[in-house]
Formats: C-alpha cells, structure tokens, sequence
C-alpha cells in the first residue's frame, strides 16, 4: 500500500479499525477528539459499535462491559480523563479481560492546557489506579510507529488479557507524516470461554475484581503479577541508537525520543559521541539495555516533556554506573533540539 | 539535508493549508516530511502556524526554534518570527498586509504582495497559496510543478472548485519573485 | 359388615421449589432483609420467562454486589456506581441478549446518578433493578440519598436534615420522567399483595426489555433490619408506615409499547 500524509489521531484510529477493534467508546478533549471523530464516521460503516459516552468514566466501563464479552473494546483520551478511567482501568486490570486506552498527553496538572506533555508517565506506567497491577505502555515517535502499535496494543492485550495504553501526546495525534497503514484485518468473531455471552450449555462466568476471602483474592492478585512478570520477560521494546561507541547517553521517548535524535545526529557534527536509547515499551520498562549501555558512558540525559519521571527509571537502571541528568520542559512546551544540544555539549565538555 | 519552514498568519489565512501543499508535494516527491499546526482556540482568529520539516533523512525534531525559512502572512507573525529566522535564512512576507521594514542583515527579506494578486485572481483566500509559489521559486526546495501538481491530486472532493484558484496563485507567486531566485542554502 | 378397602391413590405434586436461576448456597444477607426475596423474585421471573441462559447480569458495589453469586448467570461486578454503564458495552455487543442490573440506594442514587440518568436518556434497552433500603447497608447504615428525613443513621445522628442535606432522592419519579424509560415501577415486598405487584413488575420490565421497548427500572422498597435497629418483622411494617408514604407504590411509566406488551399479558 502506497504512503499517505496522515495526522497521527487519524492514523490511530484507523489503526485499530483495522486491527480489529469492535467497539469504541469516548468522550471529546483535546488533543485527542479527531480520534474520536474519525471511529463515530468510521465504525458505523462497518458495523461496528460507536457509542459517545456522558463521560470518560461512562466510557471506561463501557469499554469493561464490551470486553466482558470477548470484543475488542477500546477509549481515547487526554490526562483529564485518563485520570478519571483510573476506577475503571483498575477493575479491568483484575478481571483479566483486555482492553485498549489511547492517552494523547497533554499539559497538566488539572485541566493544565492542550499542547503537548508526557507528564501522565507516572500514570501510565504505575498502574494509575488502587491496587497492585501494570499495564502494558507503548510510546510511539512517528505516526508509522503509532500505527504500528496500535496493532501491536490490540494483539497484547488479546494475549495476555491485559490493558494496553497507547502514551502519545498533543504533538504525535496533531502532526502529519506520510505512513503506511495495514490492511483491514479479518477476525475470528468467536467468543473466548471466559466471556459473558449467556450461559448457554456450560456453567454461568462470572467475571470480577473481587472476593470478599483474603485468601481468595492474594491468590488472584499472585495470578495477575505471575502474568505481569511474563509480560516484564517478553515484550521489552526500545530502540538504540549510535549507543555502540557512545560516551554520552540520552534516554527519551516518544516524540522527545524523535527531537532527541535531531540532537543528537548535531553532536556527533560537532564531534561528540552522544547515543540514543528511546524506550519504546515505557512498561514494561528497557532497564537491562539501559543498564548495559549506561556502564560505558560517562553520562547519561534524560529528556522529557514533564518535570521528571521516566528519570526515576533511568536512575534505577543506571544504578549509579554513571551520573544521571535530567532536561525537562513540563506544562506543554516542548523541547527543541538546540536545547538538547547545548546540554549534550555542556555535559561533554564537564566529562 | 533537511529543510523547516514556518507558515504563520491570522486563523483563516490558510497558513495550515500552505503547509499541508508543502507536504504533500514533498510526500510525492519521496521525501520525508513533517507537518505539525499550532491547534486549539488560537486557531480561531488569533495567531496560527504549521511547520513544516522536509528533507532527504529522516525527520527527528518536527518542531524547530529557528526555521530555515517563514512565511509570515500579517504583521504579528512578521514581528513573532523576524528575530526567530536561522542566519541566513530568508523571510517571505506578505507585503500586502505587513507594512514593517526588514531590521536583520544576516537574513533574507522576500516581499510579495499576496492579497493583490489573489485579488486580481479573484479568490483573497488563496493568498497564501501566492506565497508558497514565491517560496518554491526563490528556494527551489520543491519543484513549482510538483506543489501545482499536488494541489490537484490531494484536493478533497468538496473543495474541488478550489484546485484551479490555487494552481494559479502558485505560478503567480512564482513569477512575481522570477529573478529573485537562488537556491537556499543550508 | 363387609369391610370396604377404601383406596386412595396418593399422588406428590411439587408446588413450589427454589428457582432454577437461584444459587443453593446460603446468602450472606442479615436475617430479615429482603435483598434475599428480591433475589429469589428475580429468579423466579427469569425460569418463568425462560431466559436463565440468555442472561447477563452487573452487580454494583455494597451489599448488592453478591447478585452476580446468587443468580445462576453470566454475570460481572462492576465499580460502584458504573453497572449502568458496563451494562451498556455489554448490551450494545449483545443486543439479543437481556441485561441486568441490580444496584442498591447509595450505588445508583449517590455515586452512579450519572450513569443511571444516561443510561435511562438513552433508552439503553436494559433493566436497572433498584434496592432502596434508605441506608448504606454494607457500610454499616449511614446517610444513603434515599435515607427519610429525620431518620437517624450512623452519618446523620441528629436525624437527617432536609435544610443541609436536601429531601430523599425519588428515583423512579426521577427515571419515568425521562423521555429513553419505557417501563418503570415502584414495589415492595413486605406482604403477599406487595410480593406479588413485585414479580409482576419484574415481569413486565423484562418483557418490556425482550420486545425492545426501551430502559427498564424495578425499585422495591427494601429492608435492613441490622442497620434500622428492629426486628424483621417491625422493619416490614417501618416499610409499609413510613417509607409507603415517601415512596408511594405503583407504576410510573409505562410506554405505549409497554401498555401493548401488558394488555397481551
């Protein structure tokens, strides 16, 4: 398929259609809502389940009721409202069902404003809600990227029946890049066992993030963190970057993964051998790479477009092998690449 | 090499869709690119903008502090974007509406008078269109051809009586600079 | 004189036995509430109607929650407040199936108000039953928006006062006054006369929900003698004196696809 220009909202939203989403379920809020415009014009067509709910909470557990059934359900939203799916997203995470959550960050804390964050990092990828549980976090860096995992966000939480949390922000879902989008996929439409469709012929399913005996439930959350620890082994993705030779290491993702690179790609003009890994799984999280590449560096940046969190990772990674700086532009201003340069050079210099 | 390029101007001088001709005429033409708007409420009336980033690499940063190239369509974005432009860089302004003298000597001012000469083609609203067409003539950073081309091979269903309007305001621009041009340099 | 062998022949007939669609297990719920009757109506309705197999039921967070145990169904737990809302992405995936949900005062009233008044806006085609037992029962018995005024609960100890804390919420007034409610009832089970308006409530909002009318709601009048201070029997007649006259009985809305459905019985 040929390449087109698209807006990386769109492009999402047609990446889950055509993964095979069946049903979509959210609220208006910038920078998200194109997403959320495209699936009302879109699913339709199909014959799929489009429903505009009275808010983020409504969509949530819509999006839990939906997926009680064995459909691949899915919301969209921005900090606002990812913080109110937090109730929501913390039953999904016990009940063992999947779901899909794309979160466009934006500034905050509180209504913040509507240019570009990467500030619900914590969020994200602490689990968000009460109780012990992660989900998966995938950070795209370009529209194509987005795309791509959106798909991946479906097939993951399908395999492990667990949440996935697409992190983009205002400046992935505003921007235009040609990409290539997959092809309409055909889906087995067949309820899993588990699902609630009527207990027609077997004994009734009950699904639940609840039981009222201790033992019970100690013995439901070891099953979610047995999980969790096998998601943890098999599906850390990043990506680096010149790191083979490299003196000097940033940590970024997302878009500030891509600015990053700019800056970088400018240090090594300039003579210094700055490397880039860009977590591309912000849960689970890169430590082993991080770790390795940290113990043959002088320093490590990281760079964020919050006041510093992913940081705290990076810190547990590095585990004092090198020192740890951070540049951070919080509150929706986004970092550009000369500023990461003159950091990168002032760090290369005081090594 | 890559190139960024700022269009700027009030909400509803089409400074989104000047950007969206310079990349979907890069896409056709097999580069990278990248177009990033400024959204939200001050698209309304207030200050708007695109940036667009192209080149024969792949595109890190889609967002610039100091763009090779602005196209400033009214006299805020002159003054926003003046002091913002790389040295040696150039600054299209649309000298129908930005009456404002050049203050720099290490860039390059183009005035073109876009308003009259979307008047004269008889659509104000493709003025920006003017200024586009003056940019690819004076940088040659996309063949005149190819934006003319893109416009009428992207131009949605409903807006097609605008595709002939905007050809013509890109080969007016163009000829309005003829002479002025050189390559930028970057 | 001959004896005559008089020869009746005995024959069982079993005229009442528990529901198919209710668990054997004992329940959690005090002695004399009457969550468990409500249960055990629900149940019968469902065998009756023949639909135990093509059910899905949400359960809320409180007392309420071990619907999703007692009734033989698919069946799901949602957070407190939100079973309108689960019962909607369930509903919309399956609309051939019939989907329930059972939530007590403080669920639907306080916390789910939103959910519920969307669902019923709407016209989602489920049926939201609604145990109103003028307290928070699992808590312990505090101020639920259903609580009387001047009643005493753990969070209202003066009694509660309608000049700060506002008059008791009147859901099915409130829900029949909405244009998506096709069905919509109040009962109570505190007599044989009340048992039986109940199960017929129950029906017809099921019925109401399998011909597609549009939103159902059963609110029953319910007890909780643990958290009112008296005995069962002193709590059915505190039903029938005070909380009868608050919440008066009957049905508040009744469609025109649902007066159709009821004149075909």
């Amino acid at each position: 398929m040929a390449k087109e220009l698209l807006k990386g909202n769109i492009a999402i939203a047609e990446a889950a259609l055509r993964a095979g989403v069946d049903a979509y379920f959210g609220y208006p809020i910038t920078p998200q809502t194109e997403l959320l415009e495209h699936m009302s014009r879109r699913m339709p067509e199909l014959g799929r389940v489009f429903l505009q709910a009275e808010s983020e909470i409504a969509a949530i557990n819509m999006v839990y009721g939906a997926a009680c059934t064995g459909a691949w359900a899915m919301t969209s939203s921005s900090g606002p409202g990812i913080s109110l799916m937090q109730e929501g997203l913390s039953y999904i995470a016990l009940s063992d069902v999947p779901a899909v959550v794309v979160d466009i960050m934006r500034g905050g804390p509180g209504l913040g404003n509507i240019q570009p964050s990467q500030a619900d990092y914590n969020q994200l990828t602490r689990g968000g809600g009460h109780g012990d549980y992660r989900c998966i976090v995938l950070a795209p860096a370009t529209v194509q990227e987005a795309i791509d995992l959106t798909v991946l966000a479906f097939d993951l939480a399908d395999k492990y029946r667990a949440v996935a949390i697409l992190a983009g922000d205002g400046l992935i879902g505003q921007m235009m890049e040609p990409a290539e989008l997959p092809p309409m996929r055909q889906r087995s439409r067949t309820p899993p066992p588990w699902a609630l469709t009527g207990a027609r012929g077997r004994p009734p399913n009950s699904i639940t993030a609840f039981s009222i005996a201790a033992e019970t439930l100690e013995a439901m959350n070891w099953q979610l963190q047995a999980k969790l620890q096998r998601i943890r082994e098999r599906e850390v993705r990043y990506e680096a970057w010149l790191t083979e030779d490299a003196e000097l290491l940033v940590v970024a993702f997302g878009s500030v993964g891509r600015i990053a690179k700019t800056a970088v790609r400018e240090a090594r003009a300039y003579g210094v051998r700055a490397g880039l890994i860009r977590p591309i799984t912000l849960w689970p999280f890169p430590y082993a790479p991080i770790a390795q590449a940290a113990a043959r560096v002088k320093a490590v940046l990281v760079v964020e477009m919050n006041a510093g969190q992913m940081v705290d990772d990076v810190r547990m990674a590095v585990c004092g092998q090198a020192p740890v700086h951070f540049h951070g532009r919080p509150g929706g201003s986004v970092p550009v690449p000369e500023e990461i340069l003159e950091r990168i050079m002032t760090l290369s210099k005081e090594g | 090499m890559q190139t960024s390029v700022v269009i700027a101007g009030f909400g509803g001088q089409g400074v989104l869709f000047a950007g969206l001709i310079l990349a979907y005429a890069a896409m056709d033409k097999e580069l990278y690119v990248t177009w990033y708007p400024s959204y939200g409420p001050e698209m309304r009336g207030g200050t708007a903008s695109a940036t667009v980033v192209l080149g024969d690499e792949e595109i890190g940063s889609p967002v610039v502090r100091h763009p090779d190239i602005v196209i400033a369509m009214n006299g805020p974005s002159f003054r926003k974007y003046e002091p913002l432009v790389k040295p040696g860089g150039m600054l299209f302004y649309n000298a129908s509406l930005i009456a404002d003298a050049g203050t720099r000597t290490d860039i390059r001012y183009v005035a073109v008078p876009a308003n009259a000469i979307a008047a004269e083609i008889g659509d104000t609203r493709v003025a920006n269109a003017v200024m586009v067409g003056a940019l690819a003539a004076v940088t040659g950073i996309l063949p005149l051809e190819a934006l003319v081309e893109t416009v009428e091979r992207h131009m949605p269903p409903a807006r097609r009586a605008m595709v002939f309007p905007n050809q013509e305001a890109l080969r007016r621009g163009a000829q309005v600079v003829a002479g002025l041009g050189q390559p930028v340099a970057s | 004189m001959d004896e005559q062998v008089v020869v009746v022949a005995l024959q069982e007939q079993k005229v009442y036995s528990r529901p198919r669609a209710l668990t054997a297990e004992t329940t959690n719920y005090c002695p004399g509430c009457t969550h468990g009757l409500i249960n055990k109506l629900i149940a019968e309705v469902i065998d009756e109607l023949g639909i135990q197999e093509n059910t899905i039921s949400v359960s809320p967070v409180g007392c309420a929650v071990f619907f999703y145990r007692y009734l033989v169904l698919d069946g799901v737990v949602a957070p407190h407040g939100r079973a309108p809302a689960v019962a909607t992405g369930i509903k919309r995936m399956l609309p051939d199936r019939v989907v329930i949900t059972y939530q007590g005062d403080g669920d639907m009233a306080a916390i789910g108000m939103s959910e519920i008044v969307w669902t019923a806006m709407r016209g989602e085609n489920i049926t939201a039953f609604f145990v109103n037992n003028a307290n928070y029962g699992m808590t312990g018995g505090q101020m639920a928006p259903t609580t009387l005024a001047g009643q005493v609960t753990t969070t209202s100890p003066q009694g509660r006062d309608v000049e700060t804390m506002g008059m008791p919420t009147r859901m099915a007034e409130m829900l029949a006054g909405l244009p998506g409610s096709a069905y919509v009832a109040r009962c109570a089970t505190y007599d044989a006369r009340t048992i039986r308006d109940a199960r017929n409530a129950i029906r017809l909002a099921l019925r109401a929900q399998m011909a597609g009318a549009g939103f159902s709601m059963v609110e029953f009048l319910s007890s909780c003698p643990t958290n009112w201070g008296l005995s069962p029997q002193e709590a059915l007649q505190w039903i029938k004196q005070t909380m009868v006259a608050y919440y008066p009985l009957g049905e508040f809305k009744v469609s025109e696809a649902v007066q159709r459905l009821k004149a075909k019985r």
